[in-house]
């Protein structure tokens, strides 16, 4: 446990100090891709509150993330043109301002996990993982033969959006800021996995009979997990989308809701941190393996099944060993 | 929409729904007896695809390729389940998932690392070719109507197969108890490769079929396989005849959402608007019928409880 | 004996296909008694429970509980409404320590499953409801081990334990000394003799003389059917037990 909380305090310290040292020798693409990390970083954390801690394999997080995104492109892309996006009953403006984008990415994202969750969830294993990918690609194609905001070519939006006292379009500022929400982000998920709705969720994970037994329904527990989940997948749909100025229906698509669990599987299943190095781990392999050759995923392929077949713990369970229990 | 406009779409849905079948059929089989979910069972639908277009290049004929597709994907499926998969028998969901996934990964890289990324395409044999003559004055596709019949064919043999032989007593005996089977000296690792195999042709035979009207290419795999998990969602998982029934389903209410919802919505809407609106519903039609059989029995049309 | 009943079925039924698990099954538990539920292997006893607990259906009739028709609740309202139970083969949280299986009872028991951000196993209140109970059934020094490094014995405690956090106003208990061992048994013999003062007990219980010492009124149970209920010396002369478990023919 004490060497887990180190390996966290260097991971996190790494993820840091990367982009820094990129920005005293001007490198900007890797603030860039560091920026990048981490806000997949955070979406493989949301996801990991509903896979690691409660169990549920969802491969339709992309949803979430889409959702996000589009919260932004949408709400950006009115704000653009100076058009509300609807006038009835309220008038809702479009908006480039990012706090603004975030809460609304959240609301929306938690309410589509709320929907999808509630249906999912009255089923288990193999049947949530294809109801969940169904649900999530149902959105991809919806987006696709949607035309109002660009089908399937997408939404681009000119100007990175703003927050209050930050020049965005800096790249070392936008990190600083997404690198602030994945601390927070962090922060949130250690409380909830420590509290008593962090226990039931465990405990619905390893043991459902015992939950119901204690007089806990491990549906709603698992139901509120999984918008939480989707709610905090959601907001890095929306940093992401900013980060590209760019939102097309491939953030929906179902080999994002694959990376956001290779991210977990690569770094450990139900480790805090996992999330966190499994997605600096991807960035780094996808720039430079996709540097070697056109044909990485291969190789990274070959590498995700090596890890699966014989490294279960990812690489944080290969450094510290078998989870302890705690406390 | 005209009666035979619509018999046509009634015709499309159900060639779409027999070649979904082919697809649910392999993996709800390959579910029932190993419990294993495979995410690559897409990739073997592309192999099928590559293979035929590949021979059919080569030799012209179109026999050949649907039997070069059967081939390649079993073929394909017995060498994947002998290196990777029976090696994911016990482990959990989360880890067949992953694997499949990195399979997805190297299958369509190391295809497109082989024929390019430029789609191939596979020929409609002449003798299936052009239109036939229907009753009520329908012409349709002769392609497509065999189709249809070869779904069918597939689907009946499938079902003798698992009814009458000893093959299927094996899979059956499978289904029900895993432990009891290896009791009756039957060679499990064999039979489990041969299942995989025969998922593998299924998807690779489905590929080939379908490559001929569309084009062959990298990915192809992907939304046919989405499609087949809700296919098996409807139907229930393990259960072939919910296959057939959920396949149907499927592809009648993506097929018929997609020619009449446009037409529906043209009666209180502005054409462009109806258009639009119609389309964008009727992509969502056969993930609303799975929320609704979801609702209604979460186990899935023909699922044990 | 004349307090009514705090749990009762009334002619409950179930069958599996043909099989039938409980036929017409009637029979109470009253304030401060252990009532035995005994029978041979396969006569239904654990079908029984899952009835009572709510985890499966019953086919017919009814289970009352503190008055109250609780037919229809699922386990978990059942649970909240005071039922507390063991189950035959130890369901814990085995990647859990001792301690948070015990603080998840007094969790759900605390009903405070929704409280997000308060750390859990630093609430006062329930890690003392859970050192309480681990205490009880002797397991306080084992609190920091993770479950599954528990031996059988341990783990049937355990049980007992995150029953007893649930303060329930009737246990049931499916084969609580099973593996216990010599010592074990007798410890736990003892502790639910003084168990019956707190809540009363529906034991189903393989070990004879535990069961003869501790029950109050004992149950058999043969083919899904009770053929006796009664005080324990009535139970041992009844010609029906015996034909039922020694094989003598019925005179």
């Amino acid at each position: 446990m004490r060497r887990e909380h180190r390996l966290n305090a260097l991971i996190l310290g790494l993820v840091l100090a990367v982009p820094l040292w990129a920005w005293a020798t001007s490198e900007p693409f890797t603030i860039t891709l560091a920026t990048r990390a981490v806000i997949f970083a955070i979406a493989g954390v949301g996801l990991n509150l509903a896979l690691g801690t409660g169990g549920l394999v969802s491969l339709g997080h992309a949803a979430f993330f889409g959702i996000g995104g589009y919260a932004m492109g949408i709400l950006a892309s009115h704000a653009q043109t100076y058009t509300p996006l609807f006038e009835w009953p309220f008038v809702l403006e479009g908006t480039k301002s990012m706090p603004v984008i975030w809460l609304l990415a959240v609301a929306a994202s938690a309410l589509a996990a709320l929907m999808i969750g509630a249906l999912s969830l009255r089923t288990s294993g193999v049947y949530f993982i294809m109801i969940t990918l169904a649900f999530g690609q149902m959105f991809y194609y919806f987006m696709i033969s949607w035309p109002a905001y660009g089908g399937e070519d997408g939404l681009s939006i000119y100007v990175r959006n703003g927050f209050p006292g930050l020049n965005t379009l800096d790249p070392i500022q936008f990190f600083a800021l997404s690198f602030a929400i994945l601390c927070a982000v962090l922060y949130l998920v250690t409380r909830l996995r420590a509290s008593a709705f962090g226990l039931a969720l465990g405990a619905a994970r390893q043991n459902e009979a015992r939950t119901r037994a204690v007089g806990i329904d491990p549906y709603r527990v698992r139901l509120l997990a999984f918008t939480l989940s989707g709610a905090i997948t959601g907001l890095a749909g929306a940093l992401f989308a900013d980060l590209n100025r760019f939102v097309s229906p491939v953030m929906f698509s179902w080999h994002t809701s694959g990376e956001l669990i290779v991210f977990i599987i690569l770094g450990g299943v139900g480790r805090l941190m996992g999330p966190v190095l499994g997605a600096a781990l991807y960035v780094a392999l996808e720039h430079h393996l996709g540097g070697l050759s056109d044909y990485w995923q291969i190789y990274f392929g070959a590498i995700l099944l090596g890890v699966v077949l014989f490294a279960r713990g990812g690489l944080i369970g290969l450094i510290v060993g078998r989870e302890t229990a705690h406390d | 929409m005209t009666f035979v406009l619509l018999v046509e779409q009634v015709l499309n849905g159900l060639q779409f729904g027999v070649m979904l079948f082919l697809m649910a059929a392999g993996l709800t089989l390959i579910f029932g007896v190993m419990g294993l979910i495979n995410l690559a069972h897409g990739s073997l639908y592309m192999v099928g695809a590559f293979a035929a277009a590949t021979v059919a290049g080569a030799t012209g004929s179109f026999l050949l390729a649907l039997a070069a597709s059967l081939g390649a994907a079993a073929l394909a499926g017995a060498l994947v389940e002998l290196t990777v998969i029976r090696r994911l028998y016990g482990r959990d969901h989360l880890d067949q998932v992953l694997a499949t996934f990195a399979l997805i990964l190297i299958f369509s890289e190391g295809t497109r690392w082989l024929f390019g990324s430029f789609p191939l395409y596979l020929d409609i044999p002449p003798a299936l070719s052009g239109p036939v003559a229907l009753p009520f004055g329908i012409d349709y596709p002769r392609y497509r109507l065999a189709l249809i019949g070869i779904g069918l064919a597939v689907a009946a043999a499938l079902f003798l197969l698992i009814s009458r032989t000893r093959l299927g007593i094996q899979i059956r005996a499978g289904e029900e108890d895993r432990e009891m089977i290896a009791a009756l000296g039957v060679d499990i690792s064999k039979l489990y490769t041969l299942v995989f195999a025969l998922g593998a042709a299924l998807a690779g035979l489905a590929g080939a079929l379908i490559g001929a009207i569309q084009s062959v290419q990298v990915g192809m795999g992907e939304p046919v396989l989405i499609l087949a998990f809700v296919v098996i969602v409807i139907g229930g998982i393990g259960s072939i005849r919910g296959a057939l029934v959920g396949a149907i389903l499927v592809g009648l209410t993506d097929t018929l959402g997609r020619a009449l919802l446009p037409v529906l919505f043209g009666l209180v809407m502005e054409p462009a608007a109806a258009m639009s609106a119609g389309a964008s519903l009727a992509s969502m039609a056969i993930y609303i019928l799975m929320a609704a059989v979801l609702i209604l029995r979460p186990r899935g049309l023909f699922g044990r409880a | 004996m004349t307090d009514t009943p705090v749990l009762e079925l009334r002619n409950i039924c179930k069958r599996f296909g043909a099989v039938v698990a409980s036929n017409d099954v009637s029979l109470d538990l009253r304030p401060g008694e252990i009532h035995a539920l005994i029978g041979p292997n396969g006569a239904g006893k654990s079908t029984l429970i899952a009835q009572i607990a709510g985890t499966l259906p019953s086919d017919a009739g009814q289970v009352m509980f503190e008055g109250r028709d609780v037919t229809g609740l699922d386990a978990v309202a059942r649970a909240r409404a005071g039922l507390g139970r063991t189950f035959q083969i130890s369901s814990l949280a085995m990647e859990f320590t001792v301690l948070q299986n015990a603080v998840l009872g007094a969790v759900g028991q605390a009903r405070t499953a929704f409280s997000l951000l308060r750390p859990v196993m630093k609430d006062r209140v329930l890690v003392a409801a859970a050192e309480a109970a681990l205490e009880a059934v002797g397991l306080a020094e084992f609190r920091a081990l993770r479950t599954d490094e528990l031996s059988h014995g341990q783990r049937r405690q355990l049980e007992v334990a995150v029953a007893l956090t649930l303060r329930p106003r009737a246990f049931l208990m499916d084969e609580p000394m099973a593996g216990l061992g010599m010592e074990g048994t007798a410890a736990m013999t003892g502790f639910l003799d003084t168990l019956r003062q707190r809540a009363p007990i529906l034991l189903v219980e393989h070990d004879m003389d535990a069961v003869f010492r501790l029950a109050d009124r004992i149950s058999v149970l043969v083919y899904g059917e009770i053929v006796a209920t009664g005080r324990p010396d009535e139970i041992r002369a009844d010609a029906a037990v015996r034909s039922a478990y020694l094989g003598e023919a019925t005179p």
